[in-house]
C-alpha cells in the first residue's frame, strides 16, 4: 500500500479521448492537483488501475475516492466501482453544460476559451466535494 | 459506383495522468487524428473500451490498432490485448525520449514545448507505422 498522509482524497478522470469534455475531465482534476486542493488530493491513472494496478485499487479502497467523467457513460466511476467499491462522489461535465451532450465535432487538444472556463468550473466543482468529503469547512 | 470508406488505423493512447509521459502520448494521438493522418485514423476512449461498450469493443476488434503508452507499464497496450483488440504495433512516449535527449517534458496539465515537440516527434513514427500498415 502506498504510504500516504491521512486526509486525502483520490480524484480520477476518463480518460475521454472520443470527445472535449474527456479533455476537460482531465484538466479539471489537474487543476484541483495543481491550484485548488494541492494538500487534500491525489490522482489516479484510471488506465494503470483498470490494468490491475495494485496499489492504484488499493487506494481507491482505503481512501475516498471523486470520480470525473466527461460523459453520461461514467466510466471513470464504473471502473473504480467495479474494483475498489462505492466513490465517495461522482461529477459528469456534460451535466455542467447546456446541451448536456457530448461534443464530437470540436478538437479534443485545443481548448477553446469556454471550454478552459468549464474546466475551472468543473475544478471549482470537485474542490467543494473535497472539502465536504473531509470536512473541511471552507 | 460508390467508392469504399478509407481504410482506419485506431490509435489509442494512454492518457496517463500523473506524468507528462502519458499527456505526451494522448497529444501524439491527436496531431495524428486531427491533424496528419486524420483521415485514416480514429481513436476511441480507452476507459470505454475497458467498460464493453459494444461499439468501442468492435471498432478495436475489427481494425488494426497501435497502442501509444507513455510509460513501461503499457496501460493502452494491455487494456487494449485484454478486450481483444487487435494490436498491432506499439510505442511508448519514454522510447521516444531515449531517442530525443535534449527534450524534457516537464508539465502535465498543459503540455510545455518540450513536451509538444516529443508529440510531434512520436507523431511522426506512428505516422509512417499507419502508412506501413495501410499499404499492405
Amino acid at each position: 500500500m502506498v504510504n500516504l498522509p491521512e486526509k486525502k482524497v483520490g480524484v480520477v478522470s476518463c480518460s475521454g479521448e472520443g470527445c472535449v469534455e474527456g479533455t476537460i475531465s482531465r484538466i479539471a482534476t489537474r487543476l484541483v492537483l495543481e491550484k485548488f486542493r494541492p494538500e487534500n488530493t491525489v490522482t489516479i491513472c484510471l488506465p494503470l488501475f483498470l490494468a490491475g494496478g495494485k496499489e492504484e485499487r488499493a487506494f481507491a479502497k482505503e481512501y475516498p475516492t471523486i470520480t470525473v467523467d466527461g460523459c453520461n457513460k461514467s466510466c471513470a466511476k464504473i471502473g473504480t466501482e467495479r474494483h475498489s467499491g462505492k466513490v465517495a462522489s461522482s461529477i459528469v461535465v456534460t451535466d455542467l453544460t447546456d446541451s448536456r451532450e457530448c461534443v464530437r465535432s470540436k478538437s479534443k487538444r485545443k481548448l477553446a476559451e469556454e471550454d478552459l472556463s468549464l474546466a475551472e468550473r468543473v475544478a471549482e466543482k470537485i474542490a467543494q466535494e473535497v472539502d465536504r468529503i473531509l470536512n473541511l469547512g471552507r | 459506383m460508390k467508392t469504399a470508406p478509407p481504410r482506419k488505423v485506431m490509435v489509442i493512447p494512454c492518457s496517463g495522468i500523473g506524468k507528462p509521459l502519458g499527456s505526451v502520448s494522448r497529444e501524439a494521438v491527436y496531431e495524428l487524428i486531427e491533424n496528419i493522418r486524420k483521415h485514416n485514423t480514429e481513436t476511441v476512449c480507452l476507459a470505454l473500451l475497458v467498460c464493453g461498450d459494444k461499439e468501442a469493443l468492435r471498432l478495436v476488434r475489427e481494425n488494426k490498432c497501435i497502442a501509444v503508452d507513455g510509460c513501461s507499464m503499457q496501460c493502452a497496450e494491455k487494456n487494449l490485448k485484454h478486450v481483444g483488440g487487435n494490436v498491432v504495433a506499439s510505442f511508448r512516449v519514454v522510447d521516444a525520449l531515449k531517442q530525443n535527449r535534449k527534450l524534457k517534458p516537464k508539465s502535465v496539465t498543459f503540455l510545455d514545448s518540450d513536451g509538444l515537440e516529443l508529440a510531434t516527434v512520436l507523431a511522426s513514427q506512428v505516422a509512417r507505422k499507419v502508412d506501413e500498415i495501410l499499404s499492405k
